[in-house]
């Protein structure tokens, strides 16, 4: 290649070439753009086919980490301090409530864009052909976010922090044999203490962030040599068009971050992030909930022995993790749902889900007493085992449900199946936040 | 020279003299790392040995809760004494004693528990946890760093004065 003469404002910033081909040679040289290739196929560009998801949670992640660094000038992680130092921050530091509110609602909507982000490459079977490794990635990526969002959570040292850590490290505390020994570990101690919150604060600012960016910056990278998002095979003589990443793909990408940093915005101006009272290790509120995105877990924990309500999560997590080589059939890849028939599986799927979750729910909570009909049977098998079975049963139901009677391929079984999940996932969820009252009895929100 | 089935070459034996070299600062700096991490006990606070007093001055029947030990001191009716980890044996939450009712309960998912620890109503899998107690000089020393776990409630788990 010749020597390129280009400026130090060229190799590091966005500059304005005039011509396809200097515009081209910016997207190469330059720093940030080079996460693109020059040119990307114009079908890849139609919002409504990734919805700009993955985009939008990097760009929430950099809020967040310009957010926290400031905010770790002014926290202090330590249990006589921490809390009076964000009553201090929401009170006396100029603009100390607007930065927290930002990190918070970010942290918040980063579960649920890169959750819907999941969604859509499975819906548009982004995890086939090779691109295998890169779905394994992003679904660590989302356990990252997860446990960012876990030690974030313990940070302000208020009672909601306080329990809903409790309850979440006595979880770990089921898993046998090591369970005790790691969670003993990154407590530092039998119980949440100074130890946890110095361990908590430590990982959260330091390991998950070095860990996060060299999984990100893979997770693109991978994107790159896969060749660009997933799209439709093209059939034989036909060409893709491309365009050139500047300005066609730079603009939207622009333009979202544009109006997702006004929506963070003027949500964060208007919704105080919650600061419950000082944590009291002696009183638990009632309801004692974990956070919101753990809820549809903690609804589980209220069925299932912890065991179950553990080992079901981590079957689905598998299963999801090894959809690629479950699900191989490729003329179907970049088509939303594989094709008609399999939105109508979704649809069916989603439905089924909805009805049959609160079912389920008030079936246990005022019905079933699987300990009462069995007392002499260990909870290990009356509600952990029975349910948990009956739970993957149900699943197997399903998929020969859509096989014979709905006369659908493989595939499509599989988008069905995948729909029920999620939606019972969402219901669950949504239960939990709801319609969980005083002693976690259910109890209407209205 | 006769040929050596297992001849190593030096390139060979180089290649695995810096491979397991590699292995084992790696595995040094997991354990130096892991070590470090190790969580402290503290003593004289939660962890270490409490002293509840004298024996005479719990009445029979009665239960008293330590906040800083996190434990409830049980005297039972026949002279025996009980110290109960205040912790759900559920998900960890910190029960209560409600004298009125009789019970222990934990409020973040309705777990209640008898006088003597053993679970009334689920979700909680079993009794209430035990630290050990010994009886020196006329005063009660509970070690809240000796967690006992247990199904239910029996005799010998009981200390006499």
């Amino acid at each position: 290649m010749t020597e390129q003469k280009l400026t130090w404002k060229e190799k590091i910033f966005y500059t304005t070439p005039n011509d396809d081909r200097s515009r081209m040679r910016t997207v190469a040289n330059n720093l940030i753009l080079h996460i693109h290739p020059t040119k990307v196929a114009k079908p890849a560009l139609r919002f409504s086919y990734t919805w700009g998801l993955g985009g939008i949670s990097s760009v929430l992640v950099m809020f967040l980490i310009l957010t926290g660094v400031l905010l770790m000038f002014r926290y202090d992680a330590s249990v006589e301090n921490a809390y009076t130092s964000i009553q201090y921050l929401e009170t006396q530091v100029a603009f100390g409530a607007l930065i927290r509110n930002i990190h918070h609602w970010s942290a918040n909507l980063l579960v649920v864009t890169s959750f819907l982000h999941l969604i859509r490459v499975f819906l548009t079977g982004g995890f086939k052909k090779g691109r295998a490794l890169n779905w394994a990635l992003g679904l660590f990526l989302l356990t990252l976010v997860l446990a960012f969002n876990f030690t974030g959570y313990l940070l302000p040292w208020d009672q909601l922090a306080y329990w809903a850590i409790t309850v979440g490290t006595s979880l770990l505390s089921y898993v046998p044999l090591v369970g005790t020994a790691v969670s003993n570990f990154l407590l530092g101690g039998p119980e949440v203490g100074q130890t946890t919150l110095r361990n908590f604060y430590a990982i959260h600012v330091a390991v998950l962030p070095a860990i996060l960016i060299l999984a990100m910056s893979f997770h693109f990278w991978r994107v790159r040599k896969d060749g660009g998002i997933s799209q439709p095979e093209p059939g034989e003589r036909e060409r893709v068009e491309k365009v050139t990443t500047i300005p066609h793909l730079v603009q939207i990408e622009l333009a979202a971050t544009a109006v997702l940093t006004v929506v963070i915005l003027v949500w964060a101006i208007f919704v105080p992030a919650p600061l419950e009272a000082l944590a009291n290790p002696s009183h638990p509120p009632n309801p004692a909930k974990a956070a919101w995105y753990f809820m549809g877990l903690q609804e589980l924990l209220l069925h299932m022995h912890p065991l179950a309500a553990m080992l079901l999560p981590l079957t689905l997590f598998i299963g999801i993790a090894l959809l690629p080589k479950l699900d191989t059939q490729e003329d179907n890849i970049g088509i939303y749902f594989r094709s008609h028939k399999g939105r109508f599986a979704a649809l069916f799927g989603a439905l089924i889900g909805t009805i049959l979750v609160p079912l389920a729910v008030l079936l246990d909570e005022y019905w079933l007493d699987l300990p009462g009909l069995f007392p002499t049977w260990p909870t290990l098998i009356t509600t952990g085992l029975i349910p948990l079975l009956a739970t993957l049963a149900m699943f197997g139901l399903i998929y020969g449900y859509f096989r014979k009677a709905g006369k659908l391929n493989h595939s499509e079984a599989i988008v069905g199946l995948f729909s029920f999940i999620m939606t019972s996932f969402v219901t669950l969820t949504l239960i939990g936040i709801f319609f969980r009252g005083a002693n976690m009895a259910l109890v209407l929100p209205f | 020279m006769t040929t050596q089935e297992n001849n190593l070459s030096r390139r060979d034996f180089l290649k695995l003299g810096i491979g397991a070299l590699s292995a084992l600062a790696v595995l040094e700096m997991g354990g130096v790392s892991l070590f470090f991490m190790q969580p402290r006990s503290l003593v004289g606070e939660f962890g270490g040995i409490v002293n509840a007093g004298p024996v005479d001055s719990f009445p029979a029947g009665s239960v008293v809760e330590f906040p800083d030990g996190r434990f409830f001191l049980i005297h039972a009716p026949d002279g025996g004494f009980l110290a109960v980890y205040s912790r759900c044996t559920h998900l960890g939450c910190t029960i209560s004693w409600e004298a009125d009712k009789n019970q222990f309960f934990c409020p973040c998912h309705a777990s209640s528990f008898s006088t003597t620890g053993d679970v009334q109503n689920p979700p909680a899998p079993r009794a209430l946890d035990l630290f050990a107690i010994t009886i020196e000089e006329g005063q009660l020393l509970v070690n809240t760093g000796s967690i006992t776990q247990r199904d239910r409630f029996t005799t010998d788990q009981l200390t006499y004065a």
